[in-house]
């Protein structure tokens, strides 16, 4: 009655459009340097986002400029557009279709999440402390060596991060990894990372915690076992007592692990 | 000068502002005195004879001013006063600067003092994109940095964009459902006055020794709790833009529920009144939550309570699920309002009616339900328990879908319709489907939890919470400021000026937030003062960008204060809109209507040969009379 859609065609130019820019958004490594087991999984998840994210894109940009192109008024039309309603069809389509696609985006991910997080039996516990506005670091065991603004960890090996706040809110993220986790105050968080490239990188505080958060920052290498080994060995340094005290008195909120179901 | 203290005013205000205030004063000093403590307490946190006074001040100012007078003299058993009209409506622009019950003056007295907020809140962002060009510091100090995004943040959302649709609406919306005014005009005008003490208590707080509050708009504790005075100013503000929320949203359910024009059923209802209905189900439920979080961490500042002081047993994250759970919900009360304004603008335009317009209501009540269950999508990095991300992962994914629905009825309703984009509304709105799709593309992003443990916290988010709430909300305000402008000035305002104001603004914010997203992905935090000198080039190009958009604002400023008193007469419906705020003069008479209308159809009947949605007073004999079944059944 009211003259039919290019169906066919717009859908052509929806998915060249959709090549054309996932093409060069999946070419730019946005994330920077891969650097941890983690970090590939988590980019590839960006990446399949980043198509899914194009084809919606286009299909509101081809949609969206059809309309203008084909239904603009001529000027001085004064006329009404056609009356109609809705589309029952369509509109169950717009509502079903995506929903399928968020949950399968829901679903990857939290494959995803589990992935990355699954512990492992000879993980490395490394603490980490701090405060207004500089880190330390603590490796327990007999000697509970003790070394600040800088950390060392073993290539390959999976490290578990204890996370410990003095003052204030303060969060652990080191890009190269892709991981992040705030340190709080009063519990003991948990971040489970296994760098896989041998480098230095820079941890960077992420929760705003005063007038000199930009600049709290620390030292992170990652070098071979044996390397790592001579480096402990090397450190003066114990844990201090207040620090003792906070691995002490922290709870522990996370100790789960996804699948193990929380309560 | 008896007759000025005894009459409501800005002299009897500005006296009971001082009283209250001294009597704040004297009642700590004198309590503190008979405790044997020290007169003055001025730890950082402390300062009673200050945070009670500011307590008292505003207060004692809207009992001076006239908001109470009424209520109090009921309250009080004597004779009230007659109503005689003479707080209704406005003959001169001094009229703009009292007490008044008028819907129409309020909503303007809301729009103008909240762009007023507007442009300190941008003249803040300059200065921070100031400091930004380059690396290193250079104009402001990192505690002042720290300041300046914290009140940037807060006066945009809490005292510009939050009320500047309650602003919209309060002139809109009872012309549309056929009502003569609000249902609580006393109320209404009492909510407009706390939001002026709530802007001027988070500008006062720059005044405050230690500077301005400077803990994120977000003021997680414990940092908040332990920061100087200025946190406490932000606690307060909160409190008074809050209740002015809260009591407005009220005041717009009781009018939508009880004062719809005979014939105006729920299914006949514009769906900007659909969006104020849903957004007020969301503000009375959600507000007092953050309410409460800012006055736990104020008697964590004033009264040593603990319930965030972990070494005393508090919970540090606690504060994060409590201000979430209000905060969250308030990102739809900074959109759903402009959903409305879009869905008016776009079919009045396009000469259509809005492609499935009940799924379009649904869709409203549906994010309205789902928007509580997502909170904690802001805290999958802060060290909660880790299955509860599982979860809000979930239902944050499945709230895109909703929102998708509107953005593809908004699309559909283009079709087959007589597109004009003359009007610089239009343009905003259709500008808003394009951005907004951007956002909501990041937000789902965001939404997935192994994608938010690394952008989590960096420039990534504030690419995305300026894509929705500048390119989604302030689009949607733009687009609702030129609708409507003819009917509330009376006046034109200048398309081309309109059109200059709508292209530097797309333009600007573009070029502005898209690069945001790549620094953020590639390591640089955000509320950082300084960063790495890798990121120089992309943050000098942002800042430049920035300062384009700021500077597109003074065009829009300039259009609308000359054509407000110069630009040529308007019609009272230049747009040919069929929504009943249009078949009444430009700007309508005092109380609206002489007679309420009928209404007999859809609002957007479009196309329709001989449809009518709504008859007014006089019309009745042109028309046939409308179904039996429907004229009468409002409820």
């Amino acid at each position: 009655m009211y003259g039919r859609l290019p169906i066919a065609k717009m859908l052509g130019v929806t998915v060249a459009l959709t090549a054309a820019i996932s093409a060069v958004m999946v070419s730019i490594n946005w994330d920077g340097q891969e650097a941890s087991t983690a970090a590939p999984k988590i980019d590839d998840l960006l990446n399949v986002m980043i198509v899914i994210s194009s084809f919606v894109f286009s299909l509101v940009i081809v949609m969206l400029f059809y309309a203008l192109w084909k239904f603009k008024a001529k000027p001085g039309d004064e006329s009404d557009g056609e009356p109609i309603h809705g589309n029952t069809r369509l509109e169950v389509a717009w509502t079903l279709i995506p929903t399928i696609i968020v949950l399968f985006g829901g679903g990857y991910s939290w494959k995803v999440l589990h992935d990355i997080e699954e512990p492992v039996k000879d993980a490395l516990t490394v603490d980490v402390f701090s405060q207004q506005y500089a880190w330390s670091f603590g490796y327990p065991g007999k000697d509970n060596k003790f070394v600040e603004g800088e950390f060392h960890v073993p290539v390959n090996r999976q490290v578990q991060f204890k996370m410990h706040a003095q003052d204030v809110i303060h969060s652990f993220w080191v890009p190269e990894w892709r991981i992040k986790k705030d340190n709080v105050p009063g519990i003991t968080t948990t971040a489970i990372v296994t760098p896989d490239k041998i480098g230095t990188y820079q941890l960077i505080c992420t929760e705003l915690c005063g007038f000199g958060h930009a600049s709290m920052r620390a030292k992170v290498v990652v070098e071979s076992p044996a390397k790592f080994r001579e480096w402990v060995t090397g450190l003066k340094q114990t844990i201090p007592q207040p620090f003792l005290d906070s691995i002490q008195q922290d709870t522990e909120t996370n100790p789960v692990p996804l699948d193990a179901g929380g309560a | 000068m008896v007759a000025a203290i005894k009459r409501p005013g800005w002299t009897r205000g500005a006296l009971g502002a001082l009283a209250a205030a001294a009597f704040g004063f004297g009642l700590v000093i004198a309590l503190r005195a008979i405790s044997d403590l020290p007169l003055y307490q001025t730890e950082q946190t402390g300062y009673p004879h200050v945070v009670v006074p500011l307590i008292l001040a505003p207060l004692g100012f809207l009992a001076g001013f006239g908001c109470f007078d009424y209520w109090l003299r009921w309250a009080a058993g004597m004779p009230t006063i007659p109503e005689d009209h003479s707080q209704h409506g406005a003959k001169s622009w001094k009229d703009y600067f009292r007490f008044n019950t008028d819907h129409k003056v309020i909503g303007i007295q809301y729009i103008c003092t909240t762009f007023f907020f507007f442009f300190m809140g941008g003249l803040m962002a300059m200065l921070i994109r100031a400091e930004l060009a380059q690396p290193g510091t250079q104009i402001v100090d990192a505690a002042t940095f720290n300041s300046l995004f914290s009140t940037h943040a807060v006066l945009m959302i809490f005292v510009f964009v939050i009320p500047v649709f309650a602003g919209i609406a309060n002139y809109v919306l009872p012309l549309m459902i056929g009502a003569p005014d609000m249902a609580f005009p006393r109320l209404n005008a009492l909510s407009f006055w706390m939001l002026p003490l709530a802007g001027l208590l988070f500008i006062g707080s720059f005044l405050a020794p230690g500077g301005a509050f400077d803990a994120g708009w977000t003021g997680y504790a414990p940092l908040s709790t332990g920061a100087p005075l200025g946190q406490s100013f932000f606690n307060l503000g909160v409190q008074f833009a809050g209740a002015s929320s809260i009591a407005t949203a009220l005041n717009f359910l009781v009018t939508i529920i009880t004062m719809r024009a005979p014939g105006m059923t729920f299914w006949r209802m514009p769906l900007l009144v659909w969006a104020n209905l849903s957004t007020s189900l969301l503000v009375v439920a959600a507000t007092p939550f953050i309410a409460g979080a800012q006055f736990m961490v104020l008697f964590d500042r004033i009264l040593h309570t603990n319930f965030f002081q972990f070494a005393a047993g508090g919970d540090v994250i606690s504060y994060q699920h409590i201000f979430w759970f209000y905060s969250h919900p308030a990102v739809y009360i900074m959109m759903l309002p402009g959903f409305g304004i879009i869905s008016e603008v776009i079919s009045t335009h396009a000469r259509k009616p809005i492609f499935g317009y009940r799924l379009m209501a649904l869709a409203l009540i549906g994010i309205v339900v789902l928007s509580y269950s997502v909170w904690a999508h802001h805290m999958f990095v802060a060290g909660m328990f880790s299955w509860l991300r599982v979860p809000m992962m979930l239902t944050t994914l499945l709230i895109a879908v909703p929102t998708g629905i509107k953005i593809f009825s908004w699309l559909g309703t283009l079709y087959f319709g007589k597109i004009h984009t003359y009007s610089t509304a239009m343009l905003f709105a259709l500008a808003f489907i394009v951005t907004f799709t951007i956002g909501g593309i990041s937000g789902v992003m965001l939404g997935m939890v192994p994608i938010d443990i690394h952008v989590s916290d960096t420039y990534f988010i504030v690419a995305h919470i300026h894509f929705v709430l500048f390119g989604g909300s302030v689009f949607t305000i733009f687009s609702g400021i030129y609708h409507w402008f003819p009917k509330m000035t009376g006046r034109m305002y200048d398309e081309k000026l309109g059109r200059v104001h709508f292209w530097g603004t797309l333009v600007g914010t573009w070029g502005t937030f898209i690069p945001m997203h790549w620094i953020g992905m590639d390591g640089m935090p955000r509320r950082v003062a300084d960063y790495a000198t890798q990121f120089g080039n992309w943050n000098l190009l942002i800042s430049c960008c920035a300062f384009f958009l700021g500077a597109c604002q003074l065009v829009f400023l300039y259009n609308m204060i000359v054509s407000w008193r110069f630009g040529p007469k308007a019609d009272a419906n230049p747009w040919r809109a069929n929504s009943i705020e249009w078949q009444v003069s430009s700007p309508p008479p005092i109380f609206n209507f002489d007679e309420i209308p009928r209404v007999v159809g859809g609002p957007y009947e479009f196309g329709v040969p001989g449809a009518r949605h709504a008859i007014m007073a006089g019309e009745g004999a042109e028309v046939p009379a409308a179904e039996p079944s429907v004229v009468g059944s409002s409820t």
